[in-house]
């Protein structure tokens, strides 16, 4: 069905049902207890999860499949934004005008950089695309201000025009829809204890993200794919057999450019805002993460690890004491003040020392990224019988030889 | 012509922090094959040994001042530092100026037996994995040092003065016979580039001119055939790390009176050496060196007033422009070897 | 089994069935409709902080202040700057009867985590207030944020002109001070200082806080007959200034003006003393450097280099011991933060505490938690006891109009917490400028905006 062998079909279905049943999963305690806290099913984060993990499937298209490790995919995700943001200002709230331009925009950007940067291979490569994104991220938050507003980053204004929508709206400032329907309404759903938002805006993405992914399976598995994985594991015997790679490997930089502008289109569609920030190199750097922490060259390992890297800046940093001593609150005095100093370094302020440790650990105990993870449960509870078809993408990721 | 100079100076300086930073990494990065991104997080552990050694010799006990109180009424305290009372005021005082250069001494084991630690707990798992999880590892091994700093020492930068000799500047220009005030040049400055240069020859002479440093330029370049012939070579790349671990320190260390040190400073240097060993050329010592001091020297003169009024925002850019440039017109860097990190 | 309704966690809803596309009517409650309008017994504040990154130190002493705020307004301690703040609306049971909660996030220093922290509060905790911030970016991007929500944003420290200038929103609110202020203070006390023939040579941190400062300083000291022989934007990202600081000393300027702020500020400080810009002479006069944005911590990341080196403040822990009873509210903090801590608060702490006073306070002058109410309560509020002296919360801008503290480094400091001297206080008057003030101009604040 759809052009997807059986297995891809089942991960299809289950990446289907995992984000359209999001909302519910990601809020497993109900709301009044104190482990509401590691909830994560609310709209802001939700749509994060999603769009980052457009991002990382893009990046992944690269760089799992070519083997090239871009350190500036985040230019592309900051011009995206930028092109949305002025969208809005200048012609409508209307999200699908600015996703578009996001998009195009983006496109073009990377055929440029991908053109001069592919010219060289392996960390050449890397610099060069490093140098470009940290060229535009200096560039915006200084002279380029009349542009990106710098610092600040652009928002939308009263004054804007806004052609498409006939001005301004009064005394309040727009909210971006899609023909009418604002990103930002929410229903929610309270069932006993529990209680569960569902956002419009979060659909979209959702709705886009699974669209590009199956599109992300079908590049994998098409020729144009092979194409690149052979581009990865032996470039020279390609060139050799006089097929020049240069026209696939650009055209793998741009359509993952093309998914980083997307990205930021979304973000911007979701919070009418670009700031400079989102091309710095800590920003491509995250990508970079996200994509080998979750398992990179497969299919939703980049996903897995996006999830997971927002999931603890978003939840972990916002654990302060008054929170931990409400968890422990059951405990002795001594014991409780006890716990409490133990997690304390963890959590709060020091959400970025668990993030490092996990990296470590999962990089350490799990060579295949979270995927492979996965897969060891999966195998564990499956037991040895689907022991071959299980352990395929697993041997596939731990073959990459990942440059 | 004096301004010209003047940033010249200054860029030999820059270019010096940059050559040695970079000196450490191509060490690890270029010759190991290992993408260390941790190799900020040891110039910075460097620069907080310095910072660790002022508080060691600052540490204090306190006094109660008589008929003063402090803000909350409490009675006043002051704190007198153990080495004041050990060795009378002045020479204690002379002890806890001198502490930026004494905590070379202190640096230099602990660097080593970070280098060593790193090495033979983490890092010789990762020689034979791809990259990316490299770059994962030793990521995440650099937040989580940078995080134990924090918790330590907190996220404001901590000031580390020279020694009262040291600071204040050189009046350049009068020896070369222009007007005074036209080049100054801060003394630390000038400690900190000879340092360097001392630092960078050190390292080459060892390599160059001992037993053990040919048989690690023989592991560089062969690393299985130098195996086969019944040389230990992975002992040797442990030390090489544990020197390259050193070399960072020590950088960090004579940094810190320059710019106070923070717990991220390491991160800020992270990208500027990676992009200095890469436009260096990939497992070329002298490449690395040329190419820190070559950016140096350029950042310097792209500050300058009058190229910033032709081009604004010049000097934001202009490393990056240069090492594009570089890497366009020579595919391997400046000096790199063919084949190195090239797939 | 399944009931659908609206409560206060439905955050930013207007009431559209999502995937049906189908549009309800917004206002289904009886209850006045605002977003997150408390209905039980508690009401939740969101403290955003740069908790990770370069003010990270900053951030703890913000958080430190808000805890402290809820504490007395919940009745617990000593009750701080509440036993002295001119409104005796707050009577230490919470916010009108309902127990004060808080939640905490981390901005990063970043305007879009900040958003992501403040709409995580916002959409998940139920915050009805976001404070906190120590930078201008984001305060400006959560200002933004909260406008569209429908919540208060209380800033904390942002000094930028913008913030209440072409940024400035109906639903947000500055206690602190800013660059043109900060300006105007100075130019008095750097005449008096240094006379008023003088050639400054201004080091700009390049971005939009740093303009708006330069431009203010610029602006008040060529008032006073200074020259300015030039303007030097350096890149952000930069740690070492030597390359921008080396060709002062030969310009013909015999005063540097660092219009830098955090580490910048740090480092090109710490820099111009290496290049002993200090001892130097220059057109037959002493060379000197200001720094026209002063902060404590700073100050302490600077060491010895701050020592004689003049700035401005919002506030300082020792003004109503040194400059009386003007400034009272000062002692009763400080008394009881540095109990709580040990240390005295910054200013920082001091702004965001206040912030937390206010907001509770128009709260329960209002009446109501809806956000219009809370702004009419504090447009044009002139307000006392809260250690600034009496204070104006202008209605044109949403600017609190105050004296500005000028300092000076301490030349032998004697601890860590005690690294500046007050050398002069300006009153408020020759701070304050008209709303349509050219470097102020060109936004519009709008309407408030209650959301749900």
């Amino acid at each position: 069905m759809l052009g997807l062998n059986r297995k891809d079909l089942t991960l299809m279905m289950i990446v289907a049902a995992m984000t359209l049943l999001a909302p519910i999963i990601l809020n497993p305690f109900p709301s009044d207890s104190a482990m509401a806290q590691f909830n994560a099913g609310y709209p802001d984060l939700m749509q994060r999860f999603v769009i980052f993990g457009i991002f990382a499937i893009g990046f992944n298209i690269l760089f799992g499949l070519t083997g090239y490790l871009s350190f500036g995919h985040a230019a592309f995700l900051g011009v995206g934004s930028y092109s949305a943001v002025w969208m809005f200002k200048l012609l409508s709230m209307n999200v699908i005008p600015a996703i578009v331009l996001a998009v195009i925009i983006s496109g073009l950007f990377a055929l440029v950089i991908g053109y001069i940067s592919l010219r060289r291979s392996g960390i050449y490569f890397s610099i060069l695309t490093l140098a470009f994104a940290q060229m535009s991220f200096n560039l915006a938050y200084s002279v380029l201000t009349p542009i990106t507003n710098g610092e600040t980053g652009l928002q939308l204004a009263l004054d804007d025009p806004r052609v498409l929508d006939g001005g301004s709206s009064g005394g309040s400032l727009p909210v971006t829809q899609l023909f009418g329907l604002e990103m930002r309404a929410t229903t929610q759903l309270e069932i006993g204890a529990w209680s569960f938002d569902f956002n419009v805006g979060y659909y979209l993405c959702a709705a886009i993200m699974l669209a590009v992914f199956y599109l992300a399976i079908r590049i994998f598995r098409s020729p144009f794919g092979i194409m690149l994985r052979a581009v990865k594991s032996n470039q020279q015997r390609m060139n050799y057999t006089g097929l020049n790679s240069r026209p696939y490997t650009l055209a793998a930089f741009v359509i993952s450019g093309m998914y980083a502008g997307l990205a930021g289109g979304l973000m911007a569609s979701m919070d009418p805002l670009a700031g400079a920030e989102r091309m710095q190199w800590t920003a491509s750097g995250e990508v970079v993460l996200m994509t080998i922490l979750g398992g990179a060259g497969t299919l939703i390992g980049p996903v897995l690890g996006a999830g997971f890297i927002k999931y603890f800046e978003n939840i972990f940093s916002k654990i302060n004491d008054n929170v931990l001593h409400s968890w422990f609150a059951v405990m002795p005095d001594g014991i409780e003040d006890f716990l409490v100093t133990i997690v304390h370094p963890f959590v709060g302020k020091g959400w970025h020392l668990t993030l490092g440790l996990m990296f470590m650990a999962v990089v350490i105990f799990l060579p295949g990224g979270l995927v492979e993870g996965g897969q060891r449960i999966g195998r564990f509870v499956t037991g040895r019988r689907n022991k071959k078809a299980g352990g395929a993408e697993a041997e596939a990721a731990r073959k990459q030889p990942a440059e | 012509m004096d301004a010209i100079i003047l940033q010249f100076l200054n860029g030999l300086d820059k270019g010096s922090a940059y050559a040695l930073i970079a000196l450490g990494l191509t060490l690890i990065f270029g010759t190991l094959g290992v993408v260390n991104f941790a190799h900020g997080a040891l110039f910075m552990i460097g620069a907080f040994c310095a910072v660790t050694v002022q508080r060691l010799l600052s540490l204090s006990y306190e006094v109660e001042v008589e008929g003063e109180t402090d803000f909350l009424g409490n009675p006043m305290t002051t704190d007198i530092p153990y080495v004041q009372s050990w060795f009378g005021e002045a020479i204690g005082q002379g002890i806890i100026d001198w502490s930026v250069p004494l905590a070379i001494l202190f640096a230099i084991p602990v660097m080593l037996i970070v280098g060593f630690v790193m090495e033979r707990g983490l890092i010789q798992y990762f020689y034979k994995r791809p990259h990316a999880d490299q770059i994962l590892v030793t990521f995440g091994l650099a937040i989580v040092l940078q995080e134990i700093i924090k918790q330590i020492y907190g996220a404001n930068p901590i000031p580390t003065p020279a020694p009262e000799a040291f600071r204040g500047s050189l009046d350049f220009g009068v020896w070369l016979g222009f007007d005074p005030n036209t080049i100054i040049y801060p003394y630390w400055r000038l400690v900190y580039f000879f340092f360097s240069a001392f630092i960078i020859a050190a390292v080459f002479a060892f390599l160059q001119f001992t037993t053990f440093g040919m048989v690690v330029r023989a592991g560089m370049a062969d690393r299985e055939t130098v195996g086969l012939l019944g040389i230990n070579i992975d002992k040797r790349f442990t030390v090489m790390f544990g020197i390259a671990a050193a070399v960072a320190g020590l950088a960090g260390v004579m940094y810190t009176p320059i710019n106070s040190p923070n717990y991220h400073m390491g991160m800020d240097f992270l990208v500027l050496s990676f992009v200095v060993v890469v436009v260096g050329g990939m497992g070329s010592l002298p490449g690395a060196v040329l190419a820190g001091f070559l950016l140096g020297i350029l950042q310097s003169f792209a500050s300058m007033n009058w190229i910033k009024d032709i081009l604004p925002g010049i000097d934001q850019i202009i490393i990056y422009l240069v090492a594009i440039a570089i890497l366009l017109t020579r595919p391997r860097g400046l000096l790199g070897r063919k084949g190195v990190m090239e797939d | 089994m399944t009931k659908s309704n609206f409560t206060r966690r439905g955050v930013m809803k207007t009431g559209a069935v999502a995937g049906a596309g189908l549009a309800l009517p917004t206002y289904l409650r009886a209850q006045e409709s605002f977003t997150n309008n408390p209905t039980g017994d508690t009401v939740t504040l969101g403290f955003n902080v740069p908790q990770t990154g370069p003010y990270a130190d900053e951030g703890a002493d913000e958080l430190r202040a808000f805890e402290l705020a809820v504490e007395h307004l919940n009745g617990e301690g000593d009750g701080g700057m509440l036993q002295t703040f001119s409104s005796n609306a707050l009577e230490g049971n919470g916010i009108m009867g309902k127990r004060v909660e808080f939640v905490t996030g981390d901005t990063q220093t970043k305007s879009d985590a900040a958003r992501a922290s403040a709409r995580s509060m916002i959409e998940k905790d139920g915050a009805i207030m976001i404070s906190g911030g120590s930078s201008s970016g984001v305060a400006v991007a959560v200002q933004g944020l909260c406008q569209e929500a429908g919540v208060i944003f209380m800033a904390g420290l942002t000094h930028s002109n913008d913030t209440t200038g072409k940024d400035k929103k109906a639903n947000g609110f500055r206690h602190f001070f800013n660059a043109y202020m900060s300006a105007a203070a100075m130019a008095p006390v750097l005449e008096q200082l240094y006379g008023s023939d003088r050639n400054a040579y201004h080091l700009t941190a390049d971005y939009t806080w740093g303009w708006t400062q330069q431009e203010s300083i610029q602006a008040a000291t060529e008032a006073l007959g200074w020259t300015t022989v030039n303007n030097v934007l350096t890149p952000l990202a930069e740690t070492d200034f030597s390359a921008y600081i080396a060709p002062v000393l030969n310009s013909g300027a015999d005063v540097l003006v660092l219009n830098h702020y955090g580490g910048n500020m740090v480092n090109s400080l710490t820099n111009a003393v290496q290049f002993g810009l200090k001892e130097a002479q220059a057109n037959g006069k002493q060379f000197e450097i200001v720094v026209p944005l002063y902060s404590e911590l700073m100050a302490r990341g600077a060491g010895q280099a701050i020592a004689g080196i003049p700035g401005s403040q919002n506030w300082d822990w020792k003004i109503e011991n040194e400059l009386g009873d003007r400034y009272k509210g000062t002692n009763a903090f400080v008394q009881s933060f540095g109990e709580k801590y040990g240390f005295p608060p910054s200013q920082a702490a001091h702004t965001c505490y206040a912030q937390t006073l206010l907001y509770a306070d128009a709260v329960a002058r209002g009446g109501s938690f809806n956000p219009c109410s809370v702004a009419e309560a504090l447009e044009g509020y002139e307000f006392d006891g809260l250690g600034n002296g009496p204070t104006l919360y202008r209605a044109a801008d949403h600017q609190c109009f105050k004296d500005v503290v000028v300092v000076r480094g301490k030349e032998n400091p004697e601890n860590e917490f005690d690294l500046v001297e007050i050398v002069e206080v300006t009153p408020a008057e020759q701070v304050t400028y008209e709303p349509d003030h050219p470097m102020f101009a060109g936004g519009a604040l709008g309407e408030c905006n209650p959301g749900a």
